[in-house]
């Protein structure tokens, strides 16, 4: 599966859409940056509440794909920006991380 | 052994939303050099929790990243409180952070226990009231 399909996810709002051809790894669910830092896999997607720029150093540091924000957390502009620059894609949702897992993995994420 | 290369970088104290600037400038390097992309990510998750260490405990410092052949080295230096209790800063979970730091979501206790775990070799010189240099070496 692509980012494209996650990026046409109804509940998602697309922030930033990064690399849209990119393939998907896996889907993680983190809040504590250390743990994201050394479990997030190369092209995972990454389902957090915790929306800051050191998410998103965390993201392109690790080589994440696309960051989910639940919960209706948000990035502000410059680090959105930011995110832009580096071909990260930001999505955010009001639903709590386990649904917004649960419906990228519903359609279709192995 | 061929050309040896150092970057140096100077990471401000308290300035969370910086922190990782630096790790993001050396991991865009080693890319631009073509090196493994599974040694650009040691090294990257290695110098971003020293640099969060330094930023949260000891308002800032100093990094050289060396270059070789054979491997890379990052120095990092501090001025701040030093480290009381090694042993027990090594172990995974134990942290010293404050609670607005816990709040932006460090202070986890992985930050020295990661940096061993992504590292070939991890060196830690502290003295209480002077400071604290870390070396750690990724091999390639």
């Amino acid at each position: 599966m692509t980012l494209q399909t996650i990026l046409g996810i109804p509940d998602f709002r697309v922030l930033t859409d990064g690399s849209p051809e990119r393939v998907i790894s896996r889907i993680f669910c983190c809040d504590l940056l250390s743990i994201a830092m050394s479990r997030a896999s190369a092209g995972c997607v990454w389902v957090t509440v915790m929306g800051n720029r050191n998410t998103l150093a965390v993201a392109s540091l690790t080589d994440t794909a696309c960051i989910v924000l639940a919960e209706g957390v948000s990035l502000d502009e410059g680090t959105l920006n930011k995110a832009s620059e580096e071909g990260i894609a930001v999505l955010a949702t009001d639903l709590p991380v386990f649904d917004a897992a649960l419906k990228i993995y519903q359609a279709g994420v192995i | 052994m061929g050309e040896v290369l150092n970057f140096r970088y100077t990471i401000d104290g308290d300035d969370f939303t910086r922190a990782g600037e630096a790790s993001s400038s050396v991991k865009n390097k080693l890319k631009q050099l073509g090196l493994d992309s599974d040694v650009i990510r040691k090294v990257s998750i290695a110098m971003y929790e020293g640099e969060i260490n330094m930023v949260i405990h000891a308002d800032g410092g100093n990094i050289t990243v060396s270059v070789t052949d054979s491997d890379i080295t990052m120095v990092l230096s501090d001025t701040g409180p030093g480290i009381p209790d090694v042993e027990k800063a090594m172990q995974e979970g134990y942290s010293t952070a404050r609670a607005e730091v816990r709040s932006l979501g460090f202070g986890a206790g992985m930050g020295l226990p990661n940096m061993k775990k992504y590292t070939d070799e991890m060196h830690i010189d502290t003295t209480i009231g002077k400071g604290t240099t870390i070396t750690m070496k990724v091999h390639i």
